[in-house]
């Protein structure tokens, strides 16, 4: 029954995207992910409008003040098991906004991440890659 | 016992939600060939339902029961209308009288289900999507029933869904006519309404108001409601069938008139933009009703 869970888990991830104050650069890559080059919806792979459907959290651009509250209200909205993905440099070590005022730390200071994927921006074929990684290891792992 | 066979297994439950999914699936893999797209593969909706199953259920604050029973009656009332459609064709003369008007009924089910479900969700966008899917209800009944209206008087008067299959097998389909016809055509836009695809599908609009009535949902909920609406993707086209279509049913045919009604659905779906709901309200109460009473009023004259 195990290896039935999280083969369904990891062959239909529904992708709920945040932007935490972003330049979009990242968000625009999150999208030609589905466009026809790349068709992560081979792999079961679809955006969804509310983050109650969510099974894995795209979260991209530096942790500022107003964003940090939001961020951790949104994943206590997911329903778990729910992964969260930091997707571009800003999200995993701030980038070029590092010493900024109103910066709090870096995605995995604030949610526990699971997926990193740097890159400013990072291509979509990192992120597909990134994901493969985090599918082999939820279904090696458990 | 039979009776419970028919319901749960076949043509009833069990049935209905695999031809459902795996219509799903035909839908998404359509959908993908036209983007140039490769698409999902076949279990690709099963899977989705069994990893609801194993999500965690959010319950809002303050709901009431209606939040746990709303996607409960939109299921199984959509399956019982899957059940008496099947039997209705394959044995006509089982089917008790009025079933048709049964159908209807249990068919506007899963959108009260949704309207009740999402407002009692207390989000504010699921309560905008509840209304929007009110008025759509409103908008496409009045030319759906009117152009049954259209195929009871083409048959003799008969509410019963196997006597309108056996008038049709005796003299023609009803969509050989002029009025059947006419009514075919705004039956098929209200098909596309009632299973909430493209042009009409404001109350869940995943872009604008993040899915609507369905946004608070979430686990084997959430299941329940995508279930419903493939239960519901598989019986309006078996309606349309059996109301306009009931010429020949061998399977061969049945199911080449099948893929027919769902390829129709599917290339509506996708070559159309999402309309307001103001312009939806105006396509059915306007163009659609029009043809769909001139299609009465050609029954009646016997066109």
């Amino acid at each position: 029954m195990m290896s039935l869970k999280n083969k369904a888990l990891t062959k239909s991830i529904w992708v709920f995207h945040v932007s935490a104050g972003s330049c979009n650069n990242c968000d625009i890559e999150i999208l030609d992910c589905f466009t026809p080059k790349f068709d992560v919806e081979r792999f079961g792979i679809q955006l969804i409008g509310s983050v109650r459907h969510a099974d894995a959290i795209l979260i991209t651009g530096a942790m500022n003040r107003k964003s940090v509250p939001l961020m951790k209200k949104i994943y206590e909205q997911a329903p778990k098991p729910c992964v969260v993905v930091a997707v571009g440099q800003c999200a995993l070590s701030q980038h070029m906004f590092r010493d900024s005022y109103n910066m709090i730390g870096p995605l995995d200071k604030i949610l526990p991440v699971d997926l990193y994927i740097p890159g400013c921006p990072p291509r979509p074929e990192a992120m597909i890659d990134g994901i493969r990684k985090l599918v082999k290891k939820i279904r090696g792992g458990k | 016992m039979k009776i419970l066979f028919h319901y749960f297994i076949f043509p009833g439950l069990f049935f209905s939600v695999v031809i459902g999914l795996l219509l799903c699936w035909a839908d998404r893999k359509i959908t993908a060939r036209l983007q140039w797209r490769v698409g999902p593969p076949w279990h690709q909706n099963f899977t989705d339902i069994i990893k609801l199953l194993y999500k965690e259920t959010i319950v809002p604050v303050n709901v009431r029961m209606t939040f746990f029973l709303a996607p409960a009656v939109g299921l199984f009332s959509a399956t019982l209308a899957a059940a008496i459609l099947g039997r209705s064709i394959i044995s006509p003369l089982e089917s008790f009288a009025g079933d048709l008007i049964v159908v209807l009924y249990l068919l506007t089910m899963p959108a009260i289900a949704m309207i009740l479900g999402g407002s009692s969700s207390q989000n504010p966008l699921a309560s905008v999507g509840a209304s929007r899917e009110m008025k759509m209800v409103l908008a496409y009944e009045l030319p759906f029933l009117l152009s049954v209206i259209a195929v009871i008087i083409k048959n003799a008067g008969t509410i019963q869904l196997g006597s309108i299959v056996n008038i049709q097998a005796n003299s023609g389909a009803n969509i050989a006519s002029l009025s059947g016809a006419c009514a075919f055509i705004s039956a098929i836009f209200c098909m596309q309404a009632k299973l909430g695809f493209v042009p009409f599908d404001a109350s869940e609009a995943d872009q604008e108001i993040m899915g609507g009535t369905l946004i608070e949902y979430s686990g084997p909920l959430l299941a329940f409601f995508k279930l419903t609406k493939a239960v519901m993707f598989y019986t309006m086209p078996l309606l349309l069938i059996v109301l306009f279509l009931g010429k020949d049913t061998t399977p061969v045919f049945m199911i080449l008139k099948y893929l027919l009604l769902v390829t129709i659905a599917v290339l509506i779906k996708n070559t159309n933009p999402r309309l307001r709901i103001d312009q939806a309200l105006r396509f059915f109460w306007g163009p659609m009703t029009a043809l769909a009473t001139i299609s009465v009023i050609l029954a009646a004259i016997r066109l």
